[in-house]
């Protein structure tokens, strides 16, 4: 059961609360409960230092997300942040409409560098569709605001798919988005998981427009990188060095799980890889603050545990590894790899491996630009 | 018992007219089953049987009526048993021929009527189902006397539901059908008209004696296949086994064989005693069945290989029509190549071992046989398109003289259909002012895959169809290949009529392009006689296909994705590294039905 002790470089900090349940969203939120952010953090804060071992002596990123970490109450927000600790690059995530001068002051107080922005749709039609409460002159604000409290990083999310959108509108918001000059973009095609309650109410649109799809990726793709950013991951989009300054622009804490390093991950749901083991703690809001709330230094709370043998981190480090733009060393990760299918994805000119085996890690494996387009089957057909 | 007091009888009826019901009236009437332990359709013991309201295997069974042993003679109701059918009637002196009131004669009644009056059987006309207000009774005995002669006040009107006449139709029998007439003094002769496997005792032959008589424990000899055993046990159903001491010339009755193989004895073998004077002369009639139609079966899971084998050994225990071999597919895998009498047969078997052997199965489309004259002048038996030549030079298939009956507004219809499939007119006869009987010759290919489903839309199921073989004839036939990626893919071979061959090839590859989903390539699929290709689609490339988004807390999720689609990878059949879902094999079957709606 023993975790590495002091190996993660990377932190992840939970605050689940948002003022509404999107319809689309399946990550562990909490709708209102105001009157609960204070001992949430208390118990939050509890685990953290709980925690503090297994984080290494240097920590490189913290990401604090949710849930709408910026809609929680001020004083809270500022308690998590200055309990972090000092890192390279610190991310909270906001939703537009709680981006005020005062949230950007705290956040600046508070350490934080780098901000999330969840913008989704710049189309006020399709932000009702996925039941956002910001519209889009919020985000345009936001932006403008963030820039005045001097955050010279700033990533926008998007999403794409969404039911009624149509190409003209998809170019609109690449458009607004690019205007908005963010130093990183993210962009997701909407997932219709099961079990939402968007998956019940558009289900069926979902699938119908799902060739369309296809091309809306493309579009993307060819928009963005002809707009000066790296295609550096599946669904993230960076200004490239040579326009920012030499600065690597890239996620450095979502790089982190790409490139299979240990992180740490507090608050309810959160999840951290350490060394051979992960673990998830339980969504409930409730047990967890009574297990670490009322403890000197707490109690373990509510989690799942899951064994990784050396196959399947073999396994989830090329999965990951093929989602980058960066050639993935081979070199160790042999057991994962299905060399027929490799061989096939070669010949189909969707894969291309170079070098030799050697101390630096080769042969390396990368996908050609069509490959990247159908990762998920190619990384099928790869994986043993 | 004296011959003269015995009467053996079968009832003829089409599928629903009530043989079944009839039969169980008379099993509760003559007293063989006391009231409180009847049940529905008591005879058919197959499971099957009773849902599908046919029976696949005969029985007998003796019932006592006023002085006199009547046995019950059960047949087969369908066209791929009409051997079984011709051999149980062979083991009666009449048949009792059910028509429905309200439906009047059918294709499948009249064949099997035929059938019992080319055995010189007597027939005992009686309308059914009289108690239905739909019914004709006067309607439907004019038809019936209009067909086999005689009056029809002679026709006995009953319910066999209710129980209305039905002790009228004994009284008939005792009087109208002649006593066997067999030599009870000469060396013993009993027809095997059917068998059934015990798991205890082996297998058990339902025999007619003829000539002489049977002693338990004598040694027994069946004249065509030579095979020897003991008479175990002998006896007769009642419904259930009854011992006897002894068979005698007239009677009907089992015989236990002890017998492990089913095939040792064969329906329509005569059985001989190899003591004291042993008959010098079989009982005429018997020919070996064989398969007419041909298919593949292969376990949807490769891992269920040696279930399937199983199962098949062992209906073939109660089954010596079924055949089976192993086959080698590229594209499906180990299986077997399977021979059936008929649809119907191939229909139950296939039903069988998925419902009593819990077997996901994927069946090729149906064949028939074909005859091919070899190089070296010999012709060879092919049961398996692929393992036809391409280029054919000398092929000869199956034709079945078909019996059609319909309403005579549906006669247009029926040509057609009859010329889409290589029909070949033989005459028509009026049955009825409205309802005519068509004659016509077919090859079997043409109503192996959905002939009699089309005869049913397009007659909006008023049409009845029966068969049976008549010969092989030679046929312009071609093979036609399916290539996927490039690559032949065995099992959607097909041997087609070279004027059909561009149509039907362009209806496979349409219909595989929209079975075969998009993959990572463009996916030619081609359509072939030999080397020239006569259609052609392609499954255009995916463009796009990527899990959306992968973060620190999807991972296990993501992961655990794609393993399970990487094993349903590994699941679908690959043909040329193309993966092809199990759906697309069935294309094949379903390509008419598409065409013509």
């Amino acid at each position: 059961m023993s975790s590495v002790e002091g190996s993660a470089r990377h932190l992840y900090v939970h605050l689940p609360f948002c003022m509404h349940r999107c319809g689309y969203c399946d990550f562990v939120t909490v709708v209102g409960r105001a009157d609960q952010h204070g001992v949430y953090v208390d118990a939050l804060l509890a685990e953290l230092a709980r925690e503090s071992a297994s984080l290494a002596d240097v920590v490189d990123t913290v990401f604090v997300g949710g849930g709408t970490p910026t809609l929680t109450e001020p004083d809270a927000l500022r308690r998590v942040l200055a309990a972090l600790p000092p890192a390279t690059e610190v991310t909270v995530e906001a939703n537009p409409e709680t981006v005020t001068p005062e949230l950007a002051a705290l956040l600046r107080e508070g350490g934080v560098n780098r901000i999330s922005l969840g913008a989704q749709t710049f189309a006020p039609r399709l932000l009702d569709v996925l039941e956002r409460v910001a519209g889009p002159d919020d985000v345009r604000r936001a932006v403008h605001t963030l820039r005045d409290a001097s955050f010279d990083n700033i990533s926008l999310d998007l999403i794409y798919g969404i039911p009624g959108q149509e190409p003209s509108d998809l170019d609109n918001d690449l458009a607004e988005a690019l205007a908005l000059a963010p130093e990183h973009l993210s962009l997701y095609e909407l997932e219709a998981k099961p079990g939402t309650r968007f998956t019940h109410a558009w289900g069926d649109e979902l699938t119908r427009q799902s060739e369309a799809m296809e091309g809306y990726f493309e579009r993307i793709v060819e928009t963005l990188t002809g707009a000066g950013y790296r295609w550096y991951e599946t669904a993230n989009f960076c200004l490239s060095s040579d326009r920012a300054a030499d600065r690597d622009l890239r996620a450095h804490h979502n790089l982190g799980y790409w490139q299979g390093r240990d992180y740490l991950g507090v608050g309810i749901g959160a999840v951290s890889t350490l060394g051979e083991e992960r673990r998830r703690n339980g969504a409930s809001i409730g047990r967890y603050i009574s297990a670490l709330r009322d403890h000197e230094v707490g109690e373990e709370p509510p989690r799942k545990l899951e064994q990784l043998d050396s196959l399947t981190k073999a396994k989830e480090r090329l999965m990951l590894g093929l989602r980058l733009d960066e050639a993935l060393p081979l070199g160790g990760l042999e057991q994962a790899v299905d060399g027929g299918g490799l061989e096939r994805m070669i010949a189909g000119g969707l894969a291309v491996v170079q070098g030799e085996p050697g101390a630096d890690g080769g042969p390396f494996l990368s996908l050609t630009k069509r490959g990247r387009f159908l990762g998920g089957g190619v990384t099928a057909e790869i994986l043993a | 018992m004296d011959q003269s007091r015995i009467r053996n009888f079968s009832i003829i009826a089409h599928i629903d007219h009530g043989k079944s019901t009839l039969a169980d009236r008379i099993l509760q009437l003559t007293d063989t089953v006391a009231d409180r332990d009847m049940r529905e359709q008591l005879l058919d013991s197959m499971d099957l049987e009773r849902e599908r309201g046919i029976t696949i295997k005969a029985q007998a069974v003796r019932v006592a009526w006023k002085g006199h042993q009547l046995n019950l003679i059960d047949t087969p109701g369908h066209v791929d048993f009409t051997y079984e059918v011709s051999r149980s009637l062979q083991a009666c002196e009449g048949a009792v021929l059910v028509v429905d009131a309200a439906q009047g004669i059918e294709a499948q009644t009249l064949a099997n009527a035929y059938l019992a009056i080319e055995n010189n059987l007597e027939i005992v006309p009686v309308v059914n189902k009289i108690d239905l207000p739909s019914a004709d009774p006067d309607g439907a005995a004019e038809e019936v006397t209009q067909l086999l002669g005689g009056d029809p006040a002679d026709v006995v009107r009953i319910s066999a539901k209710t129980g209305i006449n039905v002790d009228q139709v004994l009284d008939a029998i005792v009087e109208r059908i002649a006593a066997p007439e067999g030599d009870p003094d000469a060396p013993a002769r009993a027809l095997i008209f059917d068998s059934s496997y015990d798991q205890y005792r082996g297998v058990i032959a339902f025999i007619r004696v003829v000539d002489g008589s049977f002693e338990t424990g004598a040694p027994l000899r069946a004249m065509a296949l030579g095979t020897q055993f003991d008479a175990e046990e002998l006896g007769f159903m009642s419904p259930s086994r009854v011992p006897v001491e002894a068979l005698v010339a007239g009677e009907v009755g089992y015989v236990i064989t002890g017998l492990k193989d089913v095939s040792a004895l064969r329906v329509g073998d005569t059985l001989t005693t190899r003591r004291g004077a042993a008959a010098k002369e079989p009982l005429p009639g018997y020919k070996e069945v064989k398969p007419m139609v041909f298919a593949g079966l292969f376990p949807s899971d490769s891992d269920q290989y040696p279930e399937l084998r199983d199962a098949l050994e062992r209906l073939k225990l109660n089954d010596a029509a079924l055949f089976y071999e192993p086959e080698t597919s590229q594209a499906l895998g180990f299986g077997f190549r399977c021979g059936f009498l008929g649809l119907l047969h191939m229909e139950i078997v296939r039903e069988r071992l998925e419902r009593e052997f819990d077997l996901d199965l994927i069946v090729t489309a149906p064949n028939v046989a074909y005859r091919v004259l070899e190089r070296s002048g010999e012709w060879r038996e092919v049961h398996n398109p692929s393992e036809m030549p391409a280029e054919l030079e000398e092929v000869e298939e199956p034709y079945i003289h078909a019996s059609i009956i319909v309403p005579k507004e549906y006669v247009g219809t029926i040509m057609e259909l009859n010329n889409e499939r290589r029909g070949t007119f033989d005459h028509l006869e009026y049955l009825s002012p409205e309802r005519v009987h068509l004659i016509y010759e077919l090859p079997l290919a043409e109503v192996v895959l959905d002939y009699y489903d089309q005869l049913k839309s397009r007659t909006r199921g008023y049409a009845s169809f029966d068969y049976d073989l008549s010969g092989f004839q030679s046929g312009k036939l071609v093979r036609v290949d399916v290539l996927v990626g490039g690559e032949p893919v065995d099992a959607l071979s097909l041997i087609i009529h070279r004027e059909f061959a561009y149509d039907r090839g362009r209806l496979l590859v349409e219909k595989l392009r929209e079975e075969i989903p998009r993959q990572m390539f463009d996916v030619p699929i081609q359509a072939a006689i030999g080397s020239r290709v006569i259609a052609r689609e392609t499954v255009k490339a995916r463009r796009k296909d990527v899990l959306a988004k992968c973060y620190g807390g999807d991972i296990s999720r993501k992961r655990k994705l794609l393993e399970k689609q990487k094993k349903g990878k590994k699941r679908m059949k690959q043909v040329g590294g193309v993966e092809v879902p199990q759906e697309a094999f069935l294309a094949v079957l379903n390509l008419d039905g598409d065409k013509k709606k």
